[in-house]
This record gives structure tokens, C-alpha cells and sequence, in this order.
């Protein structure tokens, strides 16, 4: 066994799809998550994985895959790792075959394909419509597998608090705080890899888990590490609303046959199948969500006068929907009550995922030299839109580059993680145990569950959908106050053992300096691009920005700085999805 | 009054993995389409008991909401479910409106503080029956097996096993003393001997199942059929294992081999 180590923080998809790889190569793990690894957030994708495996005499190809990514993604993406990504696709779906995915087949045993949006092939593997779960579990067991062999070490219920940096500005290890015995200690490695996922809770109500909070992007962010694009927030156009959180109805109902509509002069009304004849009711999810807003907010024409549209399920067979659509149907009925095997499911568009994240190098890793990042906390595939199935993809595919990549740089290291002076450790580590203490002990008025509350009512009426600069310069303002009310927390549970609320104070402060980020990005993007949509600006700018927002952490708030897209493959061109792309891209 | 309406809670409370535990109750005003968690999100924003004192907030897990992860189960009026899915209309349904809940921790674990516990032995019990697919290394190499899709059915149904614990807290051979993996890890057993790779290595599973604490040790009660939150066909599984195993150990004897060929 290598004398080096790597410690990958996280373990959904991407986390654990790095850890396989570094421990393939005997190079030992140590794999820090909230949650036993099998409950991370990756359980929660439904609808499917993408890969151009042209088995449904489409003449489909990894360049249509590409094509339709970065054209998805309203040319934000820097190219040439999209094109990477797609390629490698099908190779990730057949080896995640071979290690024992439940995919739906076809009738001679082959894997199934249906229809996603912003795409018009068939190219959207899965497994009933738990396919992020499955895909979770099957990773899940072969990193068991290299745990039983003694080659990855899970340390499941730590939270990751900082990087420890040395004199040189390189990553050395990280501290992590237990979240039972609220230990707090140092862990050695030559390299640290984040795979921490989104920030949906920065939002309070989303479709995303509660562990997704970005705490640990926040973390480094204010640890001098750059995040890109952050006001790219994907917001899904069908989910259920809830009090307690929007849960998702997969895209892949609509991929089935499902259809959007509310009632006009009182007949339906298929607003999306008469806005965008080409793609009707696989739109991407942006162009989804605006219209369906457009059509509650602006015009009011909501089901029962509140802000929902139907997706409708009930003409399909019964049995075609369980097979298929399983998973949702159950979730629906068993959280809303209605059959929607016979009644139109009620849906409004919800948070879901973040596009943006830490900047990193094609090669994954961030200005932090032996810091990593990949999954969606990282920023590379998806530009200012993702495309549905592919978020499963690039949390696979972004591992299988940033765990080689991480063996890569420890095998050029001039010394290990174990050679270096104790002196970085100890100062990181006394520096997270001092803050621990204040937080323990803070006096102050505020309760922090209330406080996050407020944050994410602002958050979703200010960087939503539609983003005005009045309501962005607010939001600013809001932040820098919610900024000092945090510090009049009340710690509310008195107690030194599995305490989660000193956790989720120390999160929450990190919520809002990402908070920060996205509003401050939105606010300087003077411009429409995917999801983030400006009425004041309606339009696609790419003289002033074609460009990845970077932004900086400052004590004063975030600085944003601009960086060029590499867009050498594909010519950027006009999105639009009322006529197909070959339309499009004639110019007609 | 629309807002006098209460959601009355009664919970097992304990401090740590030593101590003694207590009753305390709670109201938390009453709104439609609630579920346990959002009622404990609501204690948590304002954590003051039935008596007006204030407390520490309550502890439990989850993380998804939408009973997919299985972090949440816990004893709701005695039944182990995921409490994300446990809605209080629906609870009042069948006990009447208003009428007081009860939760408590799971009882076949290890307590940790309130209503969380320690399930890390059913991951570690996980390793001991192999449940992976045995693939050479994670790299591309080309098409996986062909795989019917009546097969894929019920062994896809398998599959959705989050590892909960409700099928391990009602069955009654479990215990924090026994040994025993419990019904969902032979369920897994299953899985895995049927996939068209797993199946190469399927005599190292039924060995394991055949160790103590194995498949023997189900005293066929069903009761983990019943609470299953995703409905998988425990018993049935248990039962074809069972077979399995059988035949295996006959095979194993006859020609002296532990490949049973």
C-alpha cells in the first residue's frame, strides 16, 4: 500500500466514483461523509443518466450529445471537458451495468433509453425512476467492497470544517468535527477532494436533501478558493410543493408521454406544446420554468388561482406508469394523496440544482493546489443550464477525472502530508476549535433554524426566476445584515454530545457568505443567459458576457472577477427551442 | 378556531447513550399536509415543552424527505417507519383528529441521543454477506451482460432496499445481542446471485448466509414484509434463500467442495 493518502470529502456519486479509482490504484481513502454514504443526496435523482449509446436507430452521437450540452447550457460551458464527458458516457453506463444497476430493459435484455428534454434522441438510460438511487447503491457496494479489503477508511458522520494550508498556499489535509462526539480533529492527506454537492438549503425549500447546505464550498471560499458562476441556480419546473420542502417530479414523466397545462377561457390550455412546437414538453427546464411562471404570476391563470400548473399522467396506461415512472407515482400519492394515475398531478417549479460551484482546472482541481473538487459543487459541464440526466453523468464522470487527477499531482509531490511541519496542522485545528467555542457559546437572541428560514424566503423571492437588480441590490443589503444577526445566535441546546445545532450555526454562517456569491453575480450579470433571466436585460449578451463569473471572498463581500469561455469547438449561436436545432443553427 | 388546532406530541427523549430516558410533550400548531419531520423542524425553531419550559431542541435524523435515503425511520405510535412519510392527516385518519403521537427511537440499535441511533451494523453486516458484484475494476470495457426483463422486475424491486432498519426493528430474531443480518440482507443476497456477474460468485454469499447468524436464525414471524416502506417481498425472498441455501449445503457435503460443483 502507497505511504501517500487522499481524502475525499463527501460520498454520493462523484466522491465516491474518485475514491474508487484512487483505491484501484493502491493508493488508500479516507472518506469523510454526513451521512452513512449510502443516504447521500445522490439517492434523489429519478429520472435517468444520459449517454449517446445509439441503440434506438436514431443515429445518435457523442457529438449530438455535446451539441445538445453546451447549446443546453446557453454556451457557458467551457468546451473541450464537455466533450470529454460525453464520450466517455456510454463506457460509464456499460461499467455501471457490469457492476449490477437495476436498469430497465428492453424486451431482448438490452438497457432501455427514453426521451429527456433539450434533446431529440432517445439517449436517457435508467432505472424506473430511482435511477440516481440505484446508481448511489452500486457505487456504494463497490467501495464497501474496498473498505472490506482495508484500502478505504469511511469516516461517515464528520463535517468537513477547513483546509489546512501550509506556508506555500498547498493543501495538506483538512479538520473535520464528528457530529456525535463533536471531535474535532486533523486529517493528513496528500490530497483533498471535495465532492459536496449543491446548496439547495441555501434556498430553505428545494428539491435537494438537508445535508446539501454548500457549507463546505462556503468554507474554502472564505479560505481564499474561487467559486464560478454561482448565480446559475437550477430551478426544476415540476415539483410538488410542500411546506417542509418541494419534492421532485422527474422530467422523465414528461419524457414518458407526460403534459404540462393549466386551464385558459376553460378549456386546456398545452402552453408549452404551443410556445415551442419542436420540443414541446421537453423544453429545457429553464425555458420550462419561465413559461410556467409566466403563465401563473403574469398571467394568472394558475390552477384554482394559486401558483400551480397540471402535469398530466393519466392518459398513460397504469401499468406502463408503475414500471416506469414507479418511483414518483409513489412519492405523489404517498405526500399529496391523489392517484396520479387518474388525476393531473399539481406542480410548480422549485430549486433544484446548482449549476455553478467551485472553480476548478480541467483537470478538477482549484487555485488551491492539492484541493479538488467535483460533482455538483463543482462549476465545469453544465454552463448557464443543465440538461436533465445529465447531472448523473457529470457527478460520475467528474470522479473518474478527479480521483486519477489527485494521483497524478500526489505522485509529483516533493514531500508527504506526514513530512510536514505540525505547526499548519495545529494552528487550522486550534483556529476550528476556537470557533466552535464561540458558537457554543453564543447568547444572543436569534434562533438559527428561524434565521436560515429568513434566508431562504429571501433567497427565493429575490434570486429566483426572474431576477430584477432593485430586488438583487436588496438582497445584498439583506445579507450583510443577516451577516450580524448570526452573531446574535442563540445556542439553543445546551448540550456537548450530538449537538446539531452548534453544526448547523457553523453551516449556516457558510450558507450565507455563499448566499453572498450568488446574489452579487447575479446582480453584475446584466444580462438573460439559461436560468438566469433579467427582464431588464432580455437578451443573450455575449460581447460582455461570454465570460465565467469568478468570484472572491473579501471580508467586504464577494469580488467578481471574469474569465474567458473556451468555446473553440462549437460556434456560440442563438437558443431557441420553438424550432428545431437544425433550424436554429440555419438561421431561419 | 382554525389556530387553536394543536398537533400534540409525546416523545422518547434520552441524553446520551448512558442515560436514562424521559417522556416530554409538545404542541405545535396544527396545519394541513404536515409530516413528523416538519412538525420536529417546528420544534426545533421554537423548543419549549408542553409545560412552557425551554428545552434542548429534539435530535433525529434525515436527509431526504421524500423516503428515498432512509435516514428518518424511527417508532411512530409504536410502528417503525420513516417519519418524512409519516403524515399527520393521514395518522389522524386512523386514530382521530387531534389525537396525541407518539415517537420514540428505534429499539434493535444502539442509541445515540433522543430518536437517533446507530445503524452502522447493518452496513457492516452488508460486507460480511459480499453484497457487491465482483467486477475486475471500475474502467470501461465494454457492453454489460444482456439481462432479461422479467428478471430485471422483481430483482429491480430488491434493489430499492435503502437500508432503513424497519424490516430489522419488527422482526423479532433481531436484537442488539443477536447476531442475526436480518431480513432486507438476505433480500441482498438475492439480488447479487441473480445479477448474470454477481451470480459467478454466488456460493461465497450463500456461504455467509449459511455462518451464525445467518439465514437460520429467521424464525419466519413475516413481520418485516408488513412494515417494508418500499413494499419489497421480504418473505418471499427469505423463503427462495432459503431453498437455495438447501440445496447448496447438500451439494457442499455430497462432493466435498466448497464450490458445491
Amino acid at each position: 500500500m502507497s505511504k501517500q493518502k487522499i481524502i475525499v470529502v463527501g460520498g454520493g456519486l462523484a466522491g465516491l466514483m474518485a475514491t474508487m479509482k484512487i483505491a484501484e490504484k493502491g493508493v488508500p481513502v479516507d472518506l469523510l461523509s454526513l451521512v452513512p454514504v449510502k443516504r447521500s443526496h445522490s439517492v434523489c435523482a429519478q429520472g435517468g443518466i444520459n449517454a449517446a449509446l445509439n441503440t434506438k436507430g436514431e443515429n445518435d452521437s457523442t457529438d449530438e450529445h455535446f451539441d445538445d450540452t453546451v447549446y443546453g447550457g446557453d454556451f457557458l460551458a467551457n468546451q473541450p471537458p464537455v466533450k470529454r464527458m460525453c464520450e466517455a458516457a456510454p463506457g460509464i453506463i456499460y461499467t455501471m451495468d457490469r457492476m449490477g444497476v437495476m436498469f430497465t430493459r428492453t424486451a431482448e435484455g438490452l438497457l432501455d433509453l427514453r426521451n429527456f428534454g433539450g434533446q431529440k434522441n432517445k439517449r436517457t438510460a435508467f432505472a424506473g425512476a430511482t435511477t440516481g438511487a440505484q446508481l448511489e447503491y452500486c457505487c456504494d457496494e463497490q467501495v464497501r467492497k474496498h473498505e472490506a479489503a482495508g484500502i478505504v477508511t469511511k469516516y461517515e458522520g464528520w463535517e468537513f470544517l477547513s483546509a489546512v494550508i501550509d506556508e506555500k498556499g498547498v493543501c495538506r489535509g483538512c479538520i473535520a468535527q464528528n457530529l456525535v462526539t463533536l471531535e474535532i480533529r486533523v486529517f493528513k492527506g496528500d490530497a483533498v477532494i471535495l465532492a459536496t454537492g449543491g446548496g439547495g438549503m441555501i434556498y430553505a425549500k428545494s428539491t435537494t436533501s438537508t445535508i446539501c447546505t454548500g457549507s463546505a464550498a462556503g468554507s474554502i471560499f472564505q479560505q481564499g478558493a474561487y467559486l464560478a458562476n454561482m448565480e446559475f441556480i437550477q430551478i426544476h419546473p415540476t415539483a410538488m410543493l410542500g411546506d417542509d420542502k418541494t419534492r421532485l417530479m422527474s422530467e422523465s414523466a414528461r419524457g414518458d408521454g407526460g403534459r404540462i397545462w393549466t386551464y385558459k377561457d376553460g378549456k386546456p390550455w398545452y402552453f408549452l406544446e404551443e410556445m415551442y412546437p419542436a420540443y414541446g414538453n421537453l423544453v429545457p427546464r429553464d425555458i420550462a420554468s419561465r413559461a410556467i411562471h409566466k403563465v401563473c404570476v403574469d398571467m394568472g391563470l394558475g390552477i384554482d388561482g394559486q401558483n400551480q400548473v397540471y402535469l398530466d399522467l393519466s392518459h398513460l396506461p397504469s401499468e406502463f406508469l408503475d414500471r416506469r415512472l414507479g418511483g414518483i407515482m409513489e412519492i405523489y400519492e404517498k405526500f399529496h394523496g391523489d392517484n396520479p394515475r387518474k388525476v393531473p398531478m399539481k406542480i410548480f417549479p422549485g430549486i433544484h440544482y446548482f449549476m455553478g460551484g467551485i472553480h476548478v482546472s480541467d483537470e478538477h482541481m482549484t487555485n488551491i493546489p492539492g484541493l479538488f473538487a467535483c460533482g455538483e459543487c463543482d462549476y465545469m459541464y453544465h454552463g448557464a443550464n443543465r440538461l436533465g440526466a445529465n447531472s448523473l453523468l457529470s457527478a460520475l464522470y467528474s470522479g473518474t477525472v478527479c480521483g486519477p487527477a489527485a494521483l497524478k499531482y500526489i505522485k509529483g509531490l516533493d514531500r508527504l502530508s506526514e513530512e510536514v511541519e505540525d505547526k499548519h496542522f495545529a494552528q487550522e485545528l486550534k483556529k476550528q476549535a476556537a470557533y466552535n467555542e464561540s458558537i457554543t457559546k453564543m447568547s444572543g437572541t436569534e434562533n438559527p433554524y428561524q434565521l436560515h428560514q429568513d434566508l431562504g424566503d429571501h433567497m427565493r423571492a429575490n434570486v429566483g426566476v426572474v431576477r430584477n437588480n432593485k430586488d438583487l441590490a436588496a438582497n445584498d443589503q439583506f445579507l450583510r445584515e443577516i451577516k450580524e444577526r448570526w452573531t446574535k445566535i442563540n445556542m439553543v441546546d445546551g448540550h456537548n454530545y450530538s449537538n446539531q445545532t452548534i453544526l448547523f450555526t457553523r453551516e449556516l454562517k457558510n450558507m450565507i457568505e455563499v448566499a453572498h456569491a450568488i446574489t452579487i453575480g447575479a446582480l453584475q450579470r446584466n444580462e438573460s443567459r439559461g436560468s438566469h433571466y433579467k427582464p431588464e436585460f432580455p437578451d443573450r449578451d455575449d460581447e460582455q458576457f461570454l465570460k465565467t463569473s469568478k468570484s472572491r471572498w473579501t471580508p467586504k463581500g464577494p469580488v467578481i472577477e471574469w474569465e474567458e469561455v473556451d468555446v473553440s469547438l462549437v460556434k456560440p449561436r442563438k437558443r431557441v427551442y420553438n424550432v428545431s436545432k437544425e433550424a436554429s443553427a440555419s438561421g431561419k | 378556531m382554525a389556530n387553536d388546532k394543536v398537533i400534540s406530541l409525546r416523545i422518547k427523549r434520552q441524553d446520551g447513550p448512558k442515560t436514562a430516558p424521559y417522556w416530554e410533550e409538545f404542541h405545535i400548531p396544527y396545519k394541513p399536509n404536515m409530516n413528523v419531520v416538519s412538525v420536529l423542524m417546528e420544534v426545533r425553531k421554537n423548543p419549549v415543552n408542553l409545560q412552557g419550559k425551554a428545552v434542548n431542541p429534539v435530535v433525529w435524523e434525515c436527509n431526504c424527505l421524500e423516503e428515498v435515503c432512509g435516514a428518518c425511520t424511527m417508532l411512530i405510535n409504536g410502528v417503525p417507519r420513516q417519519s418524512c412519510a409519516a403524515l399527520i392527516d393521514k395518522i389522524y385518519e386512523q386514530t382521530g383528529f387531534g389525537k396525541q403521537i407518539t415517537l420514540a427511537p428505534l429499539t434493535k440499535f444502539p442509541i445515540i441521543r433522543d430518536l437517533m441511533v446507530d445503524r452502522q451494523r447493518m452496513f457492516e453486516n452488508l460486507k460480511r454477506v459480499k453484497a457487491w458484484v465482483n467486477v475486475d475494476g471500475s474502467w470501461a470495457i465494454n457492453r454489460g451482460p444482456r439481462f432479461a426483463d422479467r428478471e430485471q422486475r422483481w430483482a429491480y424491486a430488491i434493489s430499492r432496499c435503502m437500508t432503513c432498519g424497519c424490516c430489522q426493528e419488527a422482526c423479532p430474531n433481531v436484537s442488539n445481542k443477536s447476531k442475526f443480518i436480518g431480513p432486507s440482507h438476505i433480500a441482498q443476497v438475492r439480488l447479487f446471485n441473480t445479477h448474470p456477474i454477481g451470480e459467478m460468485q454466488k456460493e461465497e454469499r450463500l456461504n455467509a448466509l449459511m455462518l451464525e447468524g445467518g439465514i437460520q436464525e429467521c424464525g419466519n414471524a413475516q413481520n418485516c414484509r408488513q412494515v417494508c416502506p418500499k413494499e419489497i417481498p421480504l418473505t418471499k425472498h427469505i423463503a427462495a434463500m432459503n431453498k437455495e441455501t438447501i440445496k447448496y449445503a447438500f451439494r457442499r457435503w455430497r462432493y466435498k467442495d466448497s464450490s458445491g460443483q
